[in-house]
């Protein structure tokens, strides 16, 4: 259940704050905040992160998806593209709530991982299994026969993503960008969605921005607007496709926090794909080391970045530091 | 041969009454082109490829003939099969249909144009396929299109005249009306050619406005 419901249901909650809020400003909690209510609140189970981050955190981590995360198989999982086999019977585990990186260099496979998971390629051979369910299968008559339209909708509830692109809708405003899934898909009222949409622009620092167009918006303000549209649809899984790639450097910093921030005060799972070394240590308990649609070496990320035991390891960590 | 201006306005009321017909088959005859030509990219699109294929056909057939002969075939032949349409109409419609094959590529090439990053995010937030279309890819992929839709309705409008191959009174044939019976033709159909420069002239002037309007998305 959306713990938003307690949270913002008070007058003075997040909606009617005044739009000049500058993001990473210290805000002032608003009355009728659910912050000291009875409502399971994640900031004192995980309170690190509100004390030191510049993103706005604390009274809105009401809008993070908590609860039950599913975890993630993979088996024998195969991905061709023509003649040429990216993944090759891949098998990996992610746990439930677990937030792992997935490293490598380009072509080995990372990114085919996160686009079969939010089905925007079609798996060839294995299974992969959200929960207890698998995604691009389903049981009839006791025997697994592939999805359908149906079962790869009600599957993808489960899974947001955010691209490196943004891919935010131009043809919208903010706003109706955060509440087009919602209203369209989850079934909310018109009112319910803005609700919620305010709230997670809030979260993002841009409430100020709710009525511009995305093109009107810097790249992290962007990114921070797609974090936000993803968030809304509360997926239990969140996939992070090289999500600061497209920023300019002075950008980054921020949308790496705020995703820190989320990542930290929610209980996603969460997978991975990125560049930035120091990123993938902050936010992942876990780093796959892949080449060649293989995994080559995990661990925890001071493992892995620290003293790496494959020679493959070190070559990608060397040669990515040296760009 | 000299310009007879008390002649000129004595015709000019005719030759406006044939501008006006003109002016009613374009506009109506682009409506149907607009929507008919969306609706033949969108047919073109589902699950079924015979489906798609035969609509591509069609779609090709259409836009491969003559004009003047597909006017005579709704006017001249569609009687015998027991439809019968008056001449306006079936101007219109002809007019309509054979501009919607134009149109259809346009709108497709405008699909086309919408990036894959776009769909992708539909995906991802699982809209399904009415919305994905409506909300999401329709509106940018007109957006992109509209200047482009523009130029057809000036290509239609300067195409108008071969309606007077099924006697449609249009400006043209006004003209040919008025000169016949006076056999002086220097006037009338001068005066068409100036009216057409005028208005295909604020006709342009509008399409650039759009183009303007819509160039930054």
């Amino acid at each position: 259940m959306p713990p938003s419901d307690t949270d913002e249901a008070g007058p003075g909650g997040v909606g009617d704050r005044p739009p000049s809020e500058i993001p990473g400003a210290p805000k002032a909690p608003a009355p009728g905040d659910g912050g000291s209510g009875s409502a399971p609140n994640v900031v004192t189970e995980k309170g690190v992160a509100t004390q030191k981050g510049e993103v706005p955190g604390g009274e809105q981590a009401a809008e993070l998806p908590r609860g039950t995360a599913p975890g993630i198989r993979f088996e024998k999982v195969v991905k061709r593209f023509g003649s040429n086999v990216v993944l090759r019977e891949l098998d990996f585990t992610v746990a439930p709530g677990e937030r792992v990186t997935l490293i490598g260099p380009s072509g080995s496979g990372k990114t085919t991982i996160l686009r079969l998971l939010m089905t925007l390629e079609k798996l060839d051979g294995g299974l992969i299994w959200i929960g207890d369910e698998t995604l691009w299968h389903r049981e009839r008559g006791g025997k697994r026969v592939p999805a359908d339209q149906k079962h790869l909708h009600e599957m993808r509830k489960q899974v947001g993503m955010v691209f490196q692109q943004f891919n935010l809708f131009p043809n919208m405003n903010v706003l109706h960008n955060l509440t087009e899934g919602p209203v369209r898909v989850l079934g909310l009222s018109k009112d319910e969605a803005v609700e919620r949409a305010r709230g997670l622009l809030d979260m993002v620092g841009l409430t100020d921005k709710e009525n511009a167009h995305p093109t009107q918006l810097s790249g992290g303000q962007q990114q921070r607007v797609a974090i936000a549209r993803a968030l809304a649809m509360q997926p239990k899984v969140l996939l992070l496709d090289e999500v600061t790639s497209a920023l300019d450097p002075e950008l980054v910093v921020g949308v790496q926090d705020l995703l820190r921030d989320i990542a930290r005060q929610s209980d996603l799972t969460l997978l991975c794909v990125t560049h930035e070394m120091g990123f993938a240590k902050d936010i992942s308990n876990r780093v796959l080391m892949f080449d060649q649609g293989q995994i080559v070496e995990e661990g925890p990320p001071d493992q892995i970045f620290g003293e790496p035991s494959e020679q493959r390891t070190r070559d990608f960590l060397q040669a990515v530091l040296a760009s | 041969m000299n310009w007879d201006w008390h002649y000129s306005g004595e015709i000019l009321p005719d030759l406006l009454d044939g501008l006006r017909y003109t002016v009613i088959a374009t506009l109506a005859g682009y409506v149907i082109a607009v929507v008919l030509g969306l609706v033949w990219t969108l047919l073109r699109r589902t699950p079924s490829r015979i489906f798609n294929q035969v609509i591509r056909w069609i779609t090709e057939f259409i836009r491969s003939t003559p004009l003047i002969p597909q006017l005579y075939f709704v006017f001249f032949v569609l009687p015998a099969w027991g439809i019968t349409i008056g001449s306006l109409t079936a101007g219109i419609i002809t007019l309509g249909l054979h501009y919607s094959t134009y149109t259809a590529e346009v709108y497709r090439a405008g699909i086309a144009d919408v990036p894959k990053g776009q769909w992708e995010a539909c995906t991802a937030l699982n809209l399904p396929k009415s919305r994905v279309w409506l909300d999401v890819i329709l509106p940018q992929a007109i957006r992109r299109v509209i200047p482009t839709l523009g130029n057809y309705l000036i290509a239609m409008f300067k195409d108008s005249p071969m309606l007077l191959a099924i006697n449609v009174s249009e400006l043209l044939f006004s003209a040919y009306k008025v000169g016949a019976k006076t056999l002086q033709f220097l006037e009338p159909i001068t005066i068409v050619g100036l009216l057409f420069v005028v208005v295909s002239v604020i006709s342009s002037i509008l399409v650039r406005r759009l183009e303007r309007r819509y160039a930054t998305i």
